[in-house]
């Protein structure tokens, strides 16, 4: 019954208007494959590769007559998206603030990915006190309000950096452990992980070969609905003034230096707001695609 | 149901006892503590003011003494003194307590009482615009960031409009039923009940939609029960124990959102006063306030898994 439903409205539009063959088809293809995430994304790995190249100006040159220069080039201003509080072009800062973003990717998720991941194995196939010292440690990790640690740890050591994406990694690994170590309870009672067992596999080829490749599609799914949370999280980090430090542009750390001028300069926070909303959007989509595609035991109807 | 709830009771004295210690950790992690109260530019210290310090730090005793020492002042409301002020963080705290306190309970009843509905009417009439309003609602408080929210709030409803105050609390001797101190919170309560509205409203809809789809339900309707019974005794009922488990994922995006929401309302709370130590690289009022909130945190933990096991009768009658 619910698959009936769902064809249902997939045939129409969310007007409810019958649409037609060539509109359809769009339609339908629209909600099968995620083309706007996809293109979001594709311009932030674009944006934040190529940022020097792109930029139209420099990210952190000041400018005095072009204090909050006005947006979309009204009044001869030379900026696309206006000017901040010290004449900085909010565009070049906004494109060159996707570099973070990118680098919560590429180096927050994918380490958290690895350490999770290795905890899960790790729990899921010794079992017993190692199991339970990981599990617990998981507990009692998530029991916390993770960010006003971060804020004090970024006090203590200064942030910077290094230290933030450090910070990200500590929030990142431990959704892994607990959906991998599920995972891994499963495949380890498997015939075929006997058998390799019982022609002498050792236990590391068996964990490498054997068991890892079947929680590759757990480990992209978990990957993929954690990353914007990430995201989120540095931004916010940012925005207190405890993330990537002034002035290297964040879209975070932006949005908080022009909440004091929302009256004179209302564009300096609402695009990189814009650029952060957007992203973690794509990126929560996307999570639901791969997750209904790979993984549909862990959707929650929707 | 006593064995659940020992069980959850002394897990969360565990957080508890490891978030001490990591504060604590941390505190010793930064240096010589003594360095915090020579500040940059200053003047240096005599002698005579460092042995003070020491003593009344109790630095000149072993690390595992320090700790305990720490915790028992702790644990007696004393969480030392400001280092910008030198006076006592729980007093501070005491001043800050009652907005934050006000724009929690206003946020998070806003929440409950637009998220949930909200889901189930998503979930009964699924399909309709309702669905598709409430589904929207969900993705929206889902990707975009609190501070955000709050920051065009302000600039649509304060600057633009100028319907209502963009920031503070309001006059301190007006009650907050009169329109002139209400106003005030306004803003920073939608801003911060948004994003769990709409965690409330994802959470109750699926879980609706898996009750609905049971065998119980479809007995019920097969004897003619209706739907109001249906949906508000039978399915309701039961679909409200998954919000209620999940409703951690949410708390902790809430005390967050409370810290940035105060931040950006120059609302005078608990919130706000963490964000300025942090600012003053104030050290005891940062880890005083993110310990208080830590404790906020597992206590409302805990109070929900008081109330699963109370609302979930296998536990209950375990």
């Amino acid at each position: 019954m619910r698959q009936g439903m769902l064809r249902k409205t997939g045939d129409l539009n969310p007007m409810g208007r019958r649409l037609s063959a060539s509109g359809l088809s769009a339609w339908r293809f629209l909600r099968r494959w995620p083309v706007f995430p996809i293109l979001v994304l594709a311009v932030l790995i674009v944006a934040g590769v190529a940022a020097p190249w792109i930029a139209p100006n420099d990210p952190i040159d000041q400018s005095l007559p072009l204090r909050s220069a006005r947006p979309f080039y009204q009044d001869d201003s030379p900026y696309m998206l206006g000017g901040d509080h010290v004449g900085r072009d909010v565009m070049s800062r906004v494109i060159h603030g996707a570099r973070v973003s990118l680098a919560v990717m590429a180096v927050a998720l994918s380490a958290g990915l690895v350490i999770g991941t290795a905890l899960g194995l790790l729990a899921g196939y010794s079992g017993g006190v190692v199991d339970e010292l990981i599990t617990r440690a998981v507990d009692v990790w998530l029991g916390f309000p993770f960010l006003l640690l971060a804020l004090v740890v970024a006090i203590v050591i200064g942030a910077s950096f290094q230290v933030v994406m450090a910070l990200m990694v500590l929030l990142a690994w431990s959704p892994f452990v607990r959906n991998v170590r599920a995972d891994v309870l499963v495949l380890k009672e498997s015939d075929y992980v006997a058998l390799a067992r019982i022609s002498g596999a050792s236990t590391t080829r068996i964990l490498l070969r054997h068991i890892l490749p079947g929680t590759v599609g757990t480990i992209t799914v978990i990957a993929s609905l954690s990353v914007g949370g990430l995201i989120l999280a540095e931004a916010t980090l940012s925005f207190l003034g405890a993330g990537i430090p002034s002035p290297t542009p964040s879209w975070g750390n932006m949005v908080a230096e022009g909440r004091d001028y929302l009256q004179s300069a209302w564009w300096t926070s609402t695009f990189p707001g814009v650029a952060l909303f957007l992203t973690v959007m794509s990126l929560n989509f996307l999570g639901d695609w791969l997750r209904d595609r790979l993984d549909p035991r862990l959707r929650q109807l929707d | 149901m006593k064995r659940y709830l020992i069980r959850r009771f002394l897990f969360a004295i565990l957080t508890l006892v490891v978030a001490t210690m990591l504060v604590f950790g941390l505190s010793r992690a930064a240096g010589d503590p003594l360095l915090l109260y020579a500040k940059p530019g200053g003047y240096g210290m005599s002698p005579q003011r460092v042995e003070d310090l020491s003593r009344k730090l109790g630095l000149d005793k072993p690390l595992v003494v320090q700790y305990f020492v720490w915790l028992g002042r702790v644990l007696r409301g004393d969480f030392g003194e400001t280092i910008v002020a030198e006076t006592p963080v729980s007093r501070l705290i005491r001043e800050r307590m009652a907005p934050t306190v006000q724009l929690a309970v206003a946020a998070f009843a806003l929440a409950i009482v637009v998220g949930v509905p909200l889901g189930v009417l998503s979930a009964v009439r699924r399909g309709s615009l309702w669905d598709y309003l409430g589904r929207a609602l969900a993705l929206f408080g889902q990707g975009a960031p609190t501070f955000w929210v709050g920051i065009m709030a302000i600039l649509l409803f304060a600057v633009i409009l100028g319907w209502l105050p963009a920031g503070t609390a309001g006059p301190d001797d007006v009650p907050l039923w009169k329109w002139a101190k209400l106003q005030y919170l306004i803003m920073p309560a939608v801003a911060l009940g948004w994003g769990p509205a709409a965690a409330f409203l994802r959470l109750t809809r699926s879980a609706m939609l898996e009750v609905l789809g049971s065998e119980y339900i479809k007995l019920a309707r097969a004897k003619g029960a209706n739907s109001t019974v249906i949906v508000w005794k039978h399915a309701f009922r039961n679909a409200i124990l998954q919000p209620l488990t999940a409703a951690a994922i949410t708390l902790a995006g809430f005390i967050t959102g409370a810290v940035v929401i105060e931040r950006i309302f120059a609302w005078p709370g608990i919130g706000q006063l963490t964000i300025e130590a942090v600012w003053n690289n104030d050290f005891p009022t940062l880890t005083s306030t993110v310990l208080l909130w830590t404790f906020v945190f597992v206590f409302m933990n805990f109070l929900a898994d008081i109330a699963y096991g109370y609302l979930n009768p296998v536990i209950r009658y375990e």
